[in-house]
């Protein structure tokens, strides 16, 4: 076991998929020489040479086109997105190419890459830094969205998406880089995609999540244990397609479901999971289901106040968890 | 002046912690806003730490080399301005606020009756009367959490109406049968002291597994002793010296040395009391009272005897108070005074046991194989059979016995 940051189990994921399968490789702004602004690649230029850590232009449309391309040729690569804001120019290619190929072809051809992109706010990074924009590819059949809240679950995911067949959104919380540490095993291992994961096991409440607010959920639930309030949490993992039976099953749990999530509240992933359990739950539920999210204004403020307002946090996640409780 | 905390600042995206590598001021240093007073290294920058306010370094708490996270405490600074109180002013108004709310949202039962399909569900699968349910969610609406408890609580109760249909008609029998009232009869509302009794005597009957036990004791000579000095007594000190008086004071004396009848069912133990205080039965035309004896065992039988008749008075003129009528730890009762011989009393509950005086009277006795008029009475016990057996009782009823059969003018002093 080795004690890792989250975005050292990245570069260690990438890595270790590079050494095992040679067309593994790696394209994005900066990610050669600099190692990435957020030092995801850091090392991986020395070692696996220019012509598998590939320095592209500014043109994030390039990145994912040319790795589509490659991707069909048999290549299995890594884009990296420098910030999940700027995937927006690439969005043509990934939802009208990449996600349709497959069926177009009548499956003659598929897709296999990875795109990472880091995401989320709350480091004052303002409007071009901050984004959720994973609802944006929530309903595009043969696309998947995997957004891993732990160390252990980001490198699993991520070989587990570099090994796809198809294509992979993969976004990391920037905030969670050098917040979130764990112990990582040596040996390889692998995460499936598609299947939600309990993070906690309570009776009381039910909180299903994803990415950093996984954190501020189990941080809320600690503080309320005192207070005999037992929150159970699902970490969603992949957000779509949504591991419908995982959801399902806790939702019934305890018939009082609070979703979060630090996107936009309407149109958000967590809108798609309430209809999910409003389906399948009716008679199972004990209150409404409640969500917490960001308020719907355009952009994350840079103001520090305002960008406090429009973050999920510890405290906001516990009073909504406490309300529920208390319903 | 007020002490601020300087805290380590967010210096990047992605960035958690720092570490402070130089610090560029000294405890004792004045400084402005905005002065560089740290050099912190982090992974992805080299940065200056500016101070929040002016004032002077006070207390330096991170040392050089140490790692914070962004928002940990770095160093204390004095500043000209009290700043902090205000802050903590408004703060103080806003929790006000918040507690007033929560005050108001308790005691609200506006969602007592709004069900959610949960409990719905779970209320008709399992027969149950959601009136009859108490809820702990908010305006006190049943919680699936509330009904599952009920659920498990009363599992038991839900099998045998399934599988027995006696059942039913048995829990209704429960319920308080109502005769017809025809023509000429007189309906009397069950209210106040009626009412307590009647719950009492069938908390005690349906709670305590009774056992009852009576000796038969020659009181002859206590009989002679006590019609001797009656009248005498009666002049001196203004009231009556009754047997009663007596028998209070060799029950007393018995539970002295018996403790166990001075006892007590709580659940998992029983509380064997120090204090013996006789509780004794006194009626008036509607109604029965217990007034209590305190501390007989430590009163002479003229002092048993003035308590029993302030007692009586107290309740014919019901005058009782509740303090008089508190902590009692075993009962005795005059049954005699009706000319009752045999009686099985019910326990005043939660004591252990009640003791039925019943009537002295004069019957045949065989003594040394003659004939005698010897003044009888019996003396009936009623028991709580899970705090005692029929060993000590018989042994406390044999020593009552045994102080009465030796009361006599030699013996005993009223006084």
């Amino acid at each position: 076991m080795t004690v890792m940051s989250y975005i050292q189990a990245i570069t260690a994921a990438l890595r270790e998929e590079m050494i095992r399968d040679e067309k593994v490789f790696i394209l994005g702004e900066d990610v050669g020489v600099k190692g990435g602004v957020f030092r995801a690649t850091d090392g991986l230029y020395e070692e696996f040479g220019e012509e598998r850590v590939l320095d592209t232009p500014l043109a994030e449309s390039a990145i994912a086109g040319v790795g589509i391309g490659a991707a069909m040729y048999g290549l299995r690569p890594v884009a990296e997105m420098q910030f999940a804001d700027f995937i927006l120019p690439a969005v043509n290619q990934i939802i009208s190419e990449a996600a349709k190929i497959r069926y177009r072809s009548n499956n003659d051809w598929n897709v296999p890459i990875t795109i990472r992109a880091p995401y989320g706010g709350g480091v004052h990074g303002a409007l071009y830094h901050s984004q959720s924009l994973e609802s944006i590819f929530a309903n595009q059949p043969g696309l998947k969205i995997v957004m891993p809240s732990t160390p252990y679950d980001a490198k699993g995911l991520l070989k587990a998406a570099i090994r796809d067949n198809d294509p992979v959104l993969f976004f990391e919380h920037k905030r969670a880089y050098r917040l979130l540490k764990a112990d990582i095993p040596e040996e390889d291992y692998v995460i499936p995609i598609g299947k939600a994961d309990i993070k906690r096991e309570g009776s009381d409440i039910t909180i299903i999540t994803y990415g950093l607010c996984i954190h501020f959920a189990l941080q809320a639930a600690e503080k309320l244990a005192e207070e005999g309030i037992d929150a159970h949490i699902l970490d969603l993992r992949t957000v779509y397609p949504l591991d419908q039976e995982a959801i399902i099953t806790a939702a019934k749990k305890t018939g009082k479901v609070l979703l979060i999530t630090e996107d936009n509240k309407e149109g958000s992933i967590i809108g798609e999971v309430a209809a999910i359990i409003a389906e399948n739950c009716l008679f199972d539920l004990d209150a409404p289901i409640m969500r917490l999210a960001g308020p719907d204004v355009p952009a994350m403020p840079y103001s520090p106040p305002m960008e406090k307002y429009f973050m999920v946090n510890p405290d906001k996640v516990e009073k909504a968890m406490r309300e529920l409780a208390e319903f | 002046m007020a002490r601020e905390k300087i805290t380590m600042p967010q210096l990047g995206e992605s960035v958690t912690e720092g570490t402070v590598s130089t610090w560029l001021v000294a405890v004792g240093d004045k400084v402005n806003k905005y002065d560089p007073i740290a050099e912190v290294l982090t992974d992805k920058v080299n940065a200056e730490v500016p101070s929040s306010f002016s004032g002077i370094i006070q207390e330096l708490i991170a040392a050089e080399g140490d790692t914070i996270a962004v928002g940990g405490l770095m160093c204390y600074i004095e500043t000209e301005k009290d700043v902090q109180d205000e802050e903590t002013a408004a703060n103080d108004e806003n929790d006000k606020d918040l507690v007033s709310v929560d005050n108001t949202a308790k005691e609200n039962q506006s969602m007592k009756q709004r069900y959610s399909p949960a409990v719905l569900r779970l209320a008709q699968e399992n027969n149950i009367d959601l009136l009859t349910v108490s809820g702990t969610g908010r305006g006190g609406r049943i919680t699936r959490k509330d009904i599952e408890k009920v659920i498990n609580a009363g599992t038991i109760d839900t099998l045998k109406s399934e599988t027995i249909d006696v059942a039913p008609t048995m829990s209704k029998q429960r319920e308080t049968f109502i005769p017809d009232v025809n023509h000429g009869d007189i309906e009397i509302p069950v209210q106040g002291v009626r009412k307590a009794i009647a719950q009492n005597m069938v908390r005690s009957k349906q709670e305590i597994p009774h056992a009852w036990m009576t000796v038969e004791v020659d009181v002859t000579d206590l009989v002679t002793y006590r019609n001797k000095i009656k009248h005498s007594f009666k002049q001196q000190e203004g009231f009556n010296l009754t047997f009663f008086a007596f028998f209070v004071k060799a029950v007393a004396q018995g539970l002295k040395e018996y403790p166990q009848l001075n006892s007590q069912w709580a659940g998992d133990k029983i509380i064997q009391k120090k204090d013996i205080n006789l509780s004794i039965a006194v009626a008036n035309d509607q109604e029965l009272f217990v007034p209590v004896i305190k501390n007989a065992d430590e009163k002479s039988i003229k002092g048993i005897a003035k308590d029993i008749v302030e007692l009586a008075n107290k309740a014919r003129t019901r005058t009782l108070k509740s303090d008089d009528m508190k902590d009692g730890t075993f009962t005795v009762n005059n049954t005699g005074s009706f000319g009752s011989i045999h009686s099985m009393g019910v326990i005043n509950y939660p004591q252990a046991a009640i003791l039925q005086v019943e009537s002295i009277v004069k019957r045949p006795v065989i003594i040394n194989d003659m004939f005698a008029a010897r003044d009888m009475v019996n003396l009936s016990l009623s028991l709580d059979h899970r705090i005692l057996d029929g060993l000590v009782c018989g042994r406390f009823l044999a020593r009552v016995k045994e102080i009465l059969e030796n009361m006599n003018e030699t013996t005993t002093n009223v006084y």
